[in-house]
């Protein structure tokens, strides 16, 4: 298995971590406490084609492989975790079209979304459907041209802001109910964003519950077939793991640079901290647990790229080990740092806080634990 | 508007630096980057082809692994690079590396050679006057601001005090202090283009330099100790009485900081 970084994406890591460093380290605090979307830096992320690293090449994008853009997203979640929604949520709206639009699917929106000049977002979990996602019931049905579409959506990222919304609904057709995928434009009449949430974590980014009532949209607007929203939305998710990983790659790592950099400077008992065994036993598990979700991450992202057999598995275990590894991580951050750690001034605690997430959305670690189970005694 | 933009790579300004206890040089085996200093006079160069037109060379005399650096300068808006590169050249002081340079420059056809004002590892700031004197072309250093009016240069350079404006003829060679533009990050989209920017390679004999002028054994000055900086003095402590604004604003004044 070979993942090597090319010059070019080594030139990117560095130029990301340039980036962040420079523009959004000083006011990642800020953007945790604004529990707003952080417009400002979406423009950043426009200005220097960030957007671009999660689409295709034929559609604006950068190089179209997965491993450039974890690479982008380890490097702007290793500073702050809620920028890095601004393009993960990107990736995971335009995944769905990317995979099944038609060609003029595609060319009407995803060129838009390579520039960040329009935002996407995945319309899938319901107040009564989580991980049980065949449990949903937002429903459409055809009406002349077209369908409505009436339901409820919840815990749905950026949706005040997107200017598209993927949204999964039944069609009952052929003697059952059948998951499919239609383009929801946010200015339709009938989709309003009636609650976004506060959140332990990821204060940055806006989760929001909208409500679909008697929403027309025109029959070019499904995605792929009646019937094909569930393939569509299990082959989303196995890349958006896969990028998920990466973001918390990110975040453990920001936790440990920081923890550790702080180690060395704060002295008790007449020496630094990270020259006590007891600490460097923790700094050790830290650094390890970051280099193998880094290599997990990216043999998925390869196996994505070269449409390796075992890639589902392989997406399942990177994203529960690396975000596993990045709320243990990032609670050792915060031990090692001591009362400092625990307080507001120092980046840490906001680290710990977004960290929790990832062990749940995109299917929580337990979900993936089953899938990589499966996937496993299937092989055999 | 031809300019070409000198740079070098030198090791992270944040890395720690250690000099080899035999030859004096550098370890380079840590972290490289483009000299933050050449990242003005690669913006500069970027400005005023925006707004002058024109195609910018970088020209980087170095090992082969300063490729990075130059395809950085690349990818924030040059168009084509020289690369100097030969083991004959490792060691060279300022004036080999003028030399060197000088050479490479004859045959590039240019309005401007712009320089940063110094390297961050050596910081002797030479290079750039010696080029100018073995190129026979006017020098204006430590630049703040540069125009082109008529044809011609309007530049600012700057002084403890100020600056002193000047206009000179073309073709010149520049250095532009720091703090003279902000430089940008390169794109994603001109990181990929960097890739497929033309970059010649050159040694020493396609520039016919002269063997005794280069390297280490070319070199006019010998490093002959180094010592480790000593610790800083502890800083002046104010007592604000009501007065610590003055006092503050008297200490700067005497310091020549403002
Ligand atoms: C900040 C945030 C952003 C989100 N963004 C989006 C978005 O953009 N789009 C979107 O569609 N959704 C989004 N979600 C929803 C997210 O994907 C779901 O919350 C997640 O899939 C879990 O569903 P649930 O919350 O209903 O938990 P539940 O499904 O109720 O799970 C509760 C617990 O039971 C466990 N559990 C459930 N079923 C099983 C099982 N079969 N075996 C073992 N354990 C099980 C779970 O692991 C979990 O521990 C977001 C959620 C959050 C918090």
């Amino acid at each position: 298995m070979e993942f090597a970084l090319s010059d070019e994406q080594q030139a990117i890591a560095k130029a990301v971590r340039d980036l962040m460093e420079g523009e959004i380290a000083p006011r990642a605090a800020e953007i945790d406490e604004g529990e707003k979307f952080p417009a400002w830096v979406r423009e950043l992320f426009q200005r220097y084609d960030l957007f671009a690293a999660m689409l295709p090449r034929e559609y604006g994008g950068i190089d179209g492989s997965l491993l450039t853009q974890c690479v982008v997203m380890e490097g702007v979640a290793r500073v702050c975790a809620s920028s890095s929604m601004v393009l993960g949520n990107q990736s995971l709206g335009a995944t769905p079209l990317v995979l099944a639009g038609s060609e003029e699917q595609k060319r009407r929106w995803l060129p838009a979304f390579a520039t960040g000049e329009k935002l996407a977002s995945f319309g899938l979990t319901e107040p009564n459907a989580g991980s049980d996602v065949k449990g949903l019931s937002t429903r459409a049905v055809r009406s002349e041209g077209g369908w409505i579409v009436n339901g409820r959506k919840c815990f749905i990222t950026h949706a005040n802001v997107a200017d598209l919304v993927v949204v999964f609904a039944k069609v009952h057709e052929g003697g059952g109910d059948q998951i499919t995928a239609f383009l929801v434009e946010t200015d339709r009449s009938g989709y309003e964003v009636d609650k976004i949430e506060h959140k332990m974590g990821l204060r940055g980014s806006t989760t929001c519950s909208f409500v679909l009532e008697d929403v027309w949209v025109p029959e070019e607007n499904m995605l792929g077939r009646v019937g094909e929203g569930f393939p569509i939305l299990v082959d989303s998710l196995n890349k958006g793991r896969i990028s998920v990983a990466a973001q918390s790659t990110g975040i453990a790592l920001g936790a440990l640079e920081a923890s550790a950099r702080y180690c060395k400077e704060r002295t008790q008992f007449g020496q630094p901290l990270a020259r006590m065994p007891a600490v460097q036993q923790i700094v050790a598990d830290m650094v390890t647990a970051v280099d193998a979700a880094r290599c997990l991450t990216w043999a998925a992202a390869y196996k994505y790229d070269t449409h390796a057999p075992d890639m589902v598995r392989y997406s399942g275990m990177a994203k529960l080990f690396a975000s596993d590894a990045a709320m243990k991580v990032t609670t050792d951050a915060v031990q090692i740092m001591g009362g400092y750690g625990y307080m507001a001034e120092y980046p840490v605690e906001r680290m710990m806080r977004d960290a929790k997430i990832f062990q749940i959305f995109e299917g929580t670690n337990q979900v993936q634990r089953l899938t990589v189970a499966r996937e496993f005694f299937a092989s055999l | 508007m031809n300019i070409v933009v000198c740079v070098k790579q030198v090791v992270d300004t944040e890395a720690e630096k250690r000099l080899d206890p035999t030859s004096w040089r550098l370890d380079r085996t840590v972290e490289n980057i483009l000299n933050p200093y050449d990242e003005y006079a690669v913006e500069e160069a970027v400005r005023l082809k925006e707004a002058h037109g024109g195609e910018i060379t970088v020209l980087c005399m170095g090992p082969e692994e300063a490729a990075a650096a130059v395809r950085k300068a690349l990818a924030m808006g040059a168009d084509r690079a020289v690369m100097v590169t030969d083991p004959a050249l490792a060691g060279s002081d300022t004036q080999g590396t003028a030399h060197a340079l000088a050479e490479a420059l004859k045959p590039l056809e240019f309005d401007i050679t712009l320089f940063g004002i110094m390297s961050t590892d050596a910081q002797t700031g030479q290079v750039p006057a010696a080029v100018a004197a073995l190129l026979d072309l006017p020098l204006l250093s430590a630049l703040n601001k540069v125009e082109i009016r008529d044809g011609a240069l309007s530049v600012h350079r700057q002084t403890d005090q100020g600056y002193v404006a000047y206009e000179c003829p073309l073709p010149a060679v520049l250095s532009v202090a720091k703090g003279i533009n902000e430089p940008r990050y390169p794109s994603l989209k001109g990181i990929m283009a960097a890739k497929k920017k033309p970059m010649e390679v050159k040694d020493a004999a396609a520039l016919s330099l002269v063997p005794g002028r280069i390297g280490g054994s070319g070199a006019k000055t010998r490093v002959l100790a180094t010592s480790n900086p000593q610790p800083r003095a502890p800083g002046v402590r104010v007592e604000d009485q009501g007065d610590g604004a003055e006092k503050i604003l008297d200490f700067l004044l005497k310091e020549k900081l403002v």
